[in-house]
Parts: structure tokens; sequence; C-alpha cells
């Protein structure tokens, strides 16, 4: 009972930097643009949000300044994707190798270094319910977080009128520009939106959970999360959940090799990366499911006026 | 305002020279980083761009660093070109060392001394078998079940490293190397023959250039190579006109597997001569990098794997001679390749100034 519930809050707060991260790029994509930089933000953010909270002791200004310089990375993609029109994949693609550079050349100060202590987290009162206390109200606030993003993020995209916009950029990008909204712009705000969060898991993974520093410490988060975007068809909700999921199988390894189980550890670190796998061949088996629910400009450049 | 139009009709001079103007961009900003760390910009550009060509040490360590980015490279620029985003070089080739190393270990082990020259076609063999089988799951899950191949190969690298570590960690680890996580040395005679005595550039560039030429030769004088580059940007046409679309993903994706493949089993049997976690450096995702700064030419590919190469000395250089982190070439080659793809808006677009602008 008592494992139960540690491995339920496990699951919660190892699956919080895959649900921040795939919420914003599910953001992005839902105006049409794939970001395959989600792995370098992540990573950029992480060593930031790591330097600012050592610098200055406040877990809040390093996440701040994550997400910051997620939004900021995302941004200067979202100049070249959505401005020159450079090809989505490709640019992600110099986005993902340029992060890991920079985050390792930025991050050998900080390698090995500590933050102030980390409190243990706990919601008032709710934390000493039994079994439900410990499984479910011993997280840091942004796992909460990340739980209200999602709910904010549907009621945006299904309730609001800008996210009705929002969608029809991603959709049809020509009729959302002949009834004359800024397509371009409303693109560049999903882009550095979605940044903005990537930044925040960053910040989370590297504040919070580990919470160290080291070179390439996301680990195919950022990979992870945008197949998450799939794994939802592309619904906020969903992506909460497909993030506790893979959170689950990250905790099951650590779990299967406390209870002696006779796998080496590298195949039991294997978990989430096949899962993955596993996921989107089951997921994508019905290629008219996909498309019926893909952003239908998903990926494709937009040429105003011609 | 500024304003960009579309061109009728791709220019070929802003093609050739967009790599040019990326590089003088990346060069630049590689001087601004150098004075900001407080280096002598011009020393540091000398020693990151200039040493690594220094005298016949500094070439043959330049071409041994091009042999895999050019294998790995090949493979994705037949890849990118038709549409299918591999962008797990990396795992292919961890795969292929894996094998070609395994295939040394095991005749190292057995005593079986069939000479240098009997075992490079079975090296050859065993990397590209490798490389091409991990590539072929991504094939298999792409074309059977629809599933990304960006994500299944990327998955597939991690994967494919926890094995090497697995590996080199647990059954293949050197009985006696102090439980140094590597194998035992292979023997002198499956180590890849050497071109210039004392140094350590092998045979495997001359194969890279070859098949260069041959990746060449198949990309623009075959039938099958014209499906594919028709296939890539314009699906419907090469529907319309018969070309399947499931045998060219099957087939670049083998090509590009078996290429990297071979890229790591010459690493493993080249200058390493063993098998440790660190037989990459990286080189399947610096790859990328080369295929789009070689304009995804397979003759492309073979002068930005030069030039790719020697950012990777460069940045080994620059750690030794001016105590900056070696991490300074991915930045390097960061904006290399986003100062390329910025630059390449010109090939389709005319800037125009003034008139009305789009938002």
């Amino acid at each position: 009972m008592n494992d139960l519930a540690l491995l339920l809050a496990a699951t919660l707060s190892a699956g919080t930097p895959l649900a921040l991260a795939g919420l914003g790029l599910c953001i992005n994509e839902r105006a049409g643009v794939v970001n395959l930089g989600a792995e370098g933000m992540m990573l950029v953010s992480a060593v930031t949000g790591f330097a600012v909270a050592f610098h200055t002791g406040s877990d809040l200004l390093g996440f701040a300044a994550g997400a910051a310089a997620g939004a900021l990375v995302a941004a200067g993609f979202g100049f070249l994707v959505i401005w020159l029109n450079t090809n989505q994949y490709a640019t992600g693609l110099a986005v993902s190798l340029f992060g890991g550079g920079i985050s390792a050349f930025a991050g050998i100060d900080y390698v090995g270094r500590q933050l102030t202590e980390r409190l243990e987290h706990a919601v008032p009162g709710l934390s000493r319910i039994p079994f439900l206390g410990p499984a479910l109200f011993r997280q840091h606030a942004l796992a909460y977080g990340a739980m209200a993003a999602a709910l904010a993020i549907a009621a945006f995209f299904y309730r609001t009128r800008a996210g009705l916009v929002l969608r029809a950029v991603g959709e049809s990008p020509d009729a959302a520009h002949a009834l004359g909204y800024p397509v371009r712009r409303i693109r560049l705000a999903a882009v550095a939106l979605g940044g903005a969060l990537c930044g925040l898991s960053g910040a989370y993974l590297s504040v919070i959970y580990t919470p160290l520093w080291v070179e390439g410490m996301v680990a195919g988060r950022g990979w992870i999360a945008l197949a998450l975007t799939t794994f939802a068809s592309w619904r906020p909700g969903r992506v909460l959940l497909g993030a506790y999921l893979f959170g689950g199988v990250t905790m099951l390894q650590f779990r299967l090799q406390a209870q002696g189980v006779q796998l080496p550890s590298e195949f039991l670190g294997m978990l989430p990366y096949l899962s993955t796998v596993v996921v989107l061949v089951l997921i994508s088996r019905n290629p008219l499911r996909i498309r019926l629910d893909m952003p239908a400009s998903l990926g494709k450049p937009f040429f105003p006026g011609t | 305002m500024i304003r960009l139009e579309v061109r009728s009709t791709p220019s070929r001079l802003a093609s050739a020279l967009s790599p040019l103007a990326a590089l003088l961009f990346t060069v630049a900003v590689a001087g601004l980083i150098f004075w900001a760390l407080g280096k002598d910009p011009v020393r540091g550009l000398k020693v990151f761009l200039w040493e690594p060509l220094h005298g016949t040490r500094g070439l043959t360590e330049l071409g041994l660093k091009a042999t895999p980015l050019t294998l790995c490279a090949l493979g994705l620029t037949v890849c990118f070109r038709s549409n299918v985003w591999n962008i797990g070089a990396e795992g292919q080739y961890l795969m292929g060392a894996i094998g070609g190393g395994g295939l040394a270990l095991w005749f190292t082990n057995a005593g079986l001394d069939v000479g240098r020259w009997g075992f490079f076609p079975l090296l050859l063999l065993a990397g590209a078998l490798a490389g091409a089988a991990w590539a072929a799951v991504v094939a298999l899950l792409r074309d059977r079940f629809n599933a990304s191949e960006i994500l299944v190969s990327l998955m597939l690298v991690y994967v494919a490293n926890l094995f090497l570590t697995w590996l080199v960690f647990g059954p293949w680890k050197d009985p006696k190397g102090f439980n140094f996580p590597q194998t035992t040395s292979f023997a002198a005679f499956t180590e890849v023959p050497r071109l210039v005595p004392g140094m350590r550039l092998h045979l495997g560039y001359p194969v890279a250039l070859l098949l260069a030429v041959a990746v060449w030769v198949f990309m623009f004088r075959t039938h099958r190579g014209l499906q594919l580059q028709v296939g890539g940007p314009a699906p419907l046409a090469a529907r319309y006109a018969g070309f399947s679309a499931r045998a060219a993903l099957w087939m670049v994706l083998l090509g590009s597997g078996a290429l990297a493949g071979v890229a790591g089993a010459f690493e493993a049997a080249g200058p390493m001569g063993q098998l440790t976690p660190h037989v990459s450096m990286g080189y399947g995702f610096t790859a990328i990098i080369v295929a789009f700064v070689g304009r995804l030419h397979p003759l492309g590919a073979v002068l930005s794997s030069l030039l790719l190469a020697v950012f990777v000395i460069g940045g080994e250089l620059a750690q030794s001679r001016i105590g900056l982190p070696a991490a300074l070439s991915g930045i390097f080659q960061g904006v290399l390749l986003f100062s390329l793809l910025a630059c390449d808006t010109l090939i389709n677009h005319r800037v125009r100034w003034g008139g009305s602008r789009g938002r």
C-alpha cells in the first residue's frame, strides 16, 4: 500500500516535465508548427534555470529564467520557419543540435554544484490523508501547475475565440489569413508559448527533479514529449494522461530494479524509449485517425498573399 | 520595409553561395565568442580553423574524422532528398560499431588470423548489416504501422547507446581491463589497413569517397535514383508515374543504415581497436549538418564533411591549446546550420524593398 503510494508519487513527479513540454508542443502544433527543437530548448532552459536558481537561491527566478530562455530560443526558431519559411524539420533539428552544444558549454561550471537545500513539498492538510496524501499531495507546486495548465489550455482551445483562431491557423492558414487574422504573428506567439512551457519543463528537471545540472540531462524527454502530442491526438487532457503513463514507465525501471529483477539496468533503462516506440506504433496504426486528428497544415509553410 | 518574394525558379547562384555565406557568418560569430571569452579572436580562429589543416598529421587526422561523417551524411543525403527523415544515423552507427567490433573481437578471441585484407571485407559486411538491420526496424514500423520515422529512429539511438553500454560493462568487458568499460584490444590483423605510415588515416576514407561517387551515380544516373528524387518533393507525381513509395522508403533507410553502420565498424576497428562507450563523438548527429551544408548532394557531402571535421578537430585543439571547452565546437556547428538555413531562403526567395508587408 505504502509502496504503491510512493510509486504513484514518483510517477506524478516524473510525468510533470513530460506534461509541461508536451502541452507546450501541443500549442505550437495546433497552430501548425512542428518544433523538433524541444530537446534543445529544454537543455538550454535546464542550464539557465539551474544557473539562476544557483546564483539567486530562488527557484522561482530559476523557473522564470528557464521559461524565458525556452521562449527566446523558440522565437528564434519561429522567426526562421515562419518568416523565412525554412524547413521546419531541419530548423528544429538545428535547435536541438545547437541547444545540446550551447548548454554543454554554458553548463561546465555548474557540473557537480548543489542548489540550496531542497524542501519537502506538501499540500497543507491534504498531504496528511492516509495513502492519498503521500501518493498525490506531496508534489512540487509545478506538478499541480502542469495539471492546471492542461485544463487552462483545453479551455483556451475549445472555449475561447482566441483558441478557435489559433486552431484555425493550424488547420487552414489561408482561410484565417483571408479573414484578416495575422497568421504569422499568431504562429510566432504559439511557438514562443510552446517554448516557454518546454523551458519551464527543462528548469523543473534541473532545479526540482534531479536537482543537478548534467550535460545532456534531458535524456530524450523532449523527443518523448513530441511523441506525446501525436499519442494525445493534440488534445491537452490526453497529453497530461500520456505524460503520466510515460512517467510511470520511467519509474517502473527503478521499481523493477529495486525488486531485484534479473535484468541488467541498461535494459531497464531502455524502457521509456522502447515504450515510446511501441506507443507510436499502436497509435499510428490507423492512418485515417491520425489524418483526422492532426492539424491539417502541420509542418507546412505559409506564404501570405501569394 | 523588407519583403520576401517567391522566385519563379530557384536560384543556382544562391544555392552555391549560401554555404559560403553561412560559413563566413559562423566564423564571425566564432570570433565574437572568442572575444567575449577574453581570448584573442584571431588566435582563436587560427587554432580552430587553420591548425587542423596543418602538416601531414593534421591533414590525415582530418581525413580520419571526415570518414564517419562522409559515410553517415551520404546516407542521410539520400534519405532527406526522398523526404524520409532518418535522424537516427547515430544509432545505426553505434550498431555498426557493435557489429564490426563484435566480429573483430570474435576473430581475436578465436585466434583466427585471416590477414588484414582478408578481414577488411568481412568488417565492411558486418558493419553494413548491423547498421541496416537497425534502420530496418525504422522502415518496418514506418511501412507497416505508419509510425513517425523521426521519433522512432531517434528513440533507437538511445536504445543502441544503452545496448553498447551494457556490452562493454557486461559480457564483452575485458577481463584484464582493470574494470574499465572496454573490450579486449582487437588483434592487429583486424585493423583497417592504414594509408600513411605512422598516421591513423585508414582505407576507410578512400572507401567513403568511392561510395560518394557510387551514390552520385545512383541518384543522378539511374532510374531508381530518379524515382527517389521525384518521390521526395512530389509524392503524388511519383505515385502517378507508378513509383512505389514503400520500396523507396525501404531502400533509403536500409542504404543509409548500412552506410552509417560501415562508418561505425571502421571507427571501432580503425583508430580505436576496441569497443568503448566513446566509439562515437556524435558523428551521426554532426552528419545531419554535413548533409545540409553539402546541399543534400553526395559530392557536396564530401566537401562539407571536411569542413565539419575541421570543426570537430578545432574543438579539441581549442581545448588543449587555449583552454576552451570542446563543447564550443557544438555551438559553432549549430550556428553554421542555422545560418545556412537562413541563407537558403534566398534560393527560393528574392528580397524586395518597400511595398506591403505580410503579417
